[in-house]
Parts: C-alpha cells; sequence; structure tokens
C-alpha cells in the first residue's frame, strides 16, 4: 500500500514573448549603455522614467521620441523598511526600498537604499545611483546595484509632494 | 555561469528594433484533495481505479463526491477495471509542454468497465489512424510519480503489443 494521498502539486505558468517596444527599448538600451533615459509628454511636460510606450495617461497624448537623460542622483519620496525575510531574498533585513524621484523625471521608480542603516531613511533624503561593474550590465534597471545616500540636504516636503 | 550564458544575452531584437526576450509566469502551487480524490489518487498510485456509487446505482469515475441527484454526499466506493471503451477521441498533432505526453497523441473519453461515466484521458497511438470509438484501450500506469493525476500516465489499445495497427511504442 501506498501512503494516502492527501495534497498534489499543481504548478501553472504561461510562456510570454514579450517585446518592448520602441520607447522601452531606448530605455533598456540606455540602460546598456549606463544611462538613465525617460521620454517627455510633449503636452504636460512630465517626463516618465521608465518611458511608457503608450500615452501620457494625463494628456492621453503619446509621448515624444526624444530621449531624456534622469538622474544619476534622485530624491526618496516614500519608503519602506523590510523587515520580513521570505524565500529568495537577496539582502539582510532589515533594509529600504524606496520611490526614488530622480533627477529630471516626475515619477518616481522604485530601487533599494543602502549604505546607511535603514532606521535613518527618510522622506526627501538626496540619493545617487550605485552602479554594478559595467561588464555585468544588460538590458536591466538592476545595473544598478543600489542607491545610496549623497549627503547632501534633504528636499523641502513641498518640492517633491506633487510627486507621492 | 555557464558558456552559452556568457554568449546568449537572454534577449534580441524584433524586426521594428524593440528589445525582445523569454518571459515566463508561473507559480508553484500545491493543493490539498479532499478524501474522494484523494481515494482515487491513491487508487491510482497504486495502480488502479476506484469509484463512488450514487443513490440510483450509477458507478462514477472519476469518484462524485456528492450525489448527483440528491446531493448527498456519497461514501460507497467500488473497485473500477483499468480497461475500458472509447467513447469519443480527437487527434493532438502538436501536443504541449503541459500535456500528459510528448509525442502526437488522442485524447479520448474512457469508459472504464464497470463504471457509468467516462473518463476524460489521451491514448498513446502513433496516428489518428489507429483510433476508433468503441476500441478497447487499458491504463498504463507510472511507477513512483508523483501523487496526483501523473500516477496515470496515459490509455493504450488492447492487443496492440501484438504489433497490428502500428502498435510500435519503443
Amino acid at each position: 500500500m501506498s501512503d494516502d494521498v492527501l495534497r498534489v502539486r499543481t504548478p501553472i505558468g504561461v510562456d510570454y514573448g514579450w517585446t518592448a517596444g520602441p520607447r522601452s527599448t531606448a530605455y533598456l538600451q540606455g540602460l546598456i549603455d549606463g544611462k538613465l533615459l525617460g521620454k517627455r509628454c510633449p503636452t504636460c511636460t512630465k517626463v516618465y522614467f521608465p518611458p511608457r510606450n503608450g500615452t501620457c495617461p494625463m494628456c492621453g497624448v503619446l509621448l515624444g521620441d526624444d530621449d531624456v537623460e534622469v538622474g544619476p542622483a534622485g530624491t526618496v519620496t516614500t519608503f519602506c523598511v523590510v523587515n520580513v525575510p521570505f524565500l529568495g531574498q537577496k539582502i539582510v533585513p532589515p533594509y529600504v526600498a524606496a520611490t526614488i524621484l530622480l533627477d529630471g523625471a516626475d515619477i518616481g521608480v522604485q530601487h533599494l537604499i543602502l549604505g546607511i542603516d535603514a532606521d535613518k531613511v527618510r522622506m526627501g533624503m538626496r540619493v545617487e545611483a550605485v552602479w554594478k561593474d559595467s561588464s555585468q550590465w544588460g538590458p536591466t534597471l538592476e545595473n544598478i546595484d543600489h542607491f545610496q545616500p549623497t549627503g547632501e540636504p534633504d528636499v523641502e516636503f513641498t518640492d517633491y509632494a506633487g510627486q507621492l | 555561469m555557464t558558456d552559452a550564458s556568457d554568449t546568449d544575452p537572454g534577449y534580441a531584437l524584433a524586426p521594428d528594433g524593440s528589445f525582445t526576450a523569454p518571459l515566463t509566469l508561473a507559480y508553484p502551487y500545491s493543493r490539498t484533495v479532499g478524501p474522494t480524490y484523494g481515494r482515487f489518487l491513491t487508487g491510482l498510485a497504486e495502480g488502479r481505479f476506484v469509484a463512488t456509487v450514487g443513490s440510483d446505482g450509477r458507478v462514477f469515475v472519476p469518484p462524485a463526491e456528492f450525489d448527483p441527484t440528491t446531493g448527498q454526499a456519497l461514501d460507497q466506493w467500488v473497485d473500477i477495471a483499468a480497461e475500458g471503451t472509447v467513447e469519443s477521441w480527437s487527434w493532438q498533432p502538436e501536443p504541449s509542454d503541459a500535456q500528459p505526453l510528448d509525442h502526437p497523441f488522442a485524447w479520448v473519453l474512457v469508459r472504464l468497465d464497470g463504471a457509468d461515466t467516462a473518463l476524460l484521458h489521451v491514448c498513446d497511438v502513433p496516428d489518428p489512424g489507429a483510433m476508433e470509438t468503441g476500441m478497447r484501450v487499458r491504463a498504463r500506469f507510472v511507477d513512483g510519480a508523483d501523487p496526483g493525476m501523473g500516477a496515470l500516465e496515459c490509455f493504450e489499445p488492447i492487443g496492440d503489443d501484438a504489433g497490428n495497427d502500428g502498435g510500435d511504442r519503443s
């Protein structure tokens, strides 16, 4: 007799081929070259990073073709301290995942804040990108290993309140 | 890192110049099966079929947990043969990864001897010419399979081993 069957594994999955489209491709090619490239809405002039392939969600018009280089420094607009261990975690908690408003961009991008104790991270803190060695670069924002404090004075809340 | 990953960047260019890359979205679910399917799957792991009997005497395989007529929980079980008759079938010329066999096969509705319902599974034959409604088939089980339907690999024609009808599964 075999053991009674109580539980079965039922993995599911789908295999996609994903195509970036022209604007995201410019963004990804920029990352390969060590640049942070966004696109600007021709109507409201907001800069999206990463750029959207479609339209500016506020204006409903196609983003411009020209690349707009943003960063590499930016401002922490909001953040969370990760205290919970989970499967596949690469960094020992506690650490900080933050939304960073890169200089020149009008929308925050999420990344890691390292090089500072988690309880010292704050809204308005200035941070800069720490890139991996260029031999490891590919078409991914993981080319930036993390962000670290620049030591500049904090940004006033009113200066980024519109991007929260 | 392997040699392959050193040369393969993991992406390519589409005809319009866009980056393109494979993207796999998958979840490693598992689930409990409950007492009725648990007993059925335990039977499969032992190379046999068990079925539930309804209030009207109908024999259900896969087992019904509740009587389709009265709604009452069913707790009468019978053993069922591992052979049966093909009630209907459809050819699968290009199997996908998740399907039971890795080569072309037939989907079959098999009514096992002693059952009053048909079981959807697959039949291992080399070509659709070997399939016929009403043909006799038997189950082929997998020893040591993970718990679940994978213990039942497929059905195969009875008498095929004699070599007629292109029954080459070597």
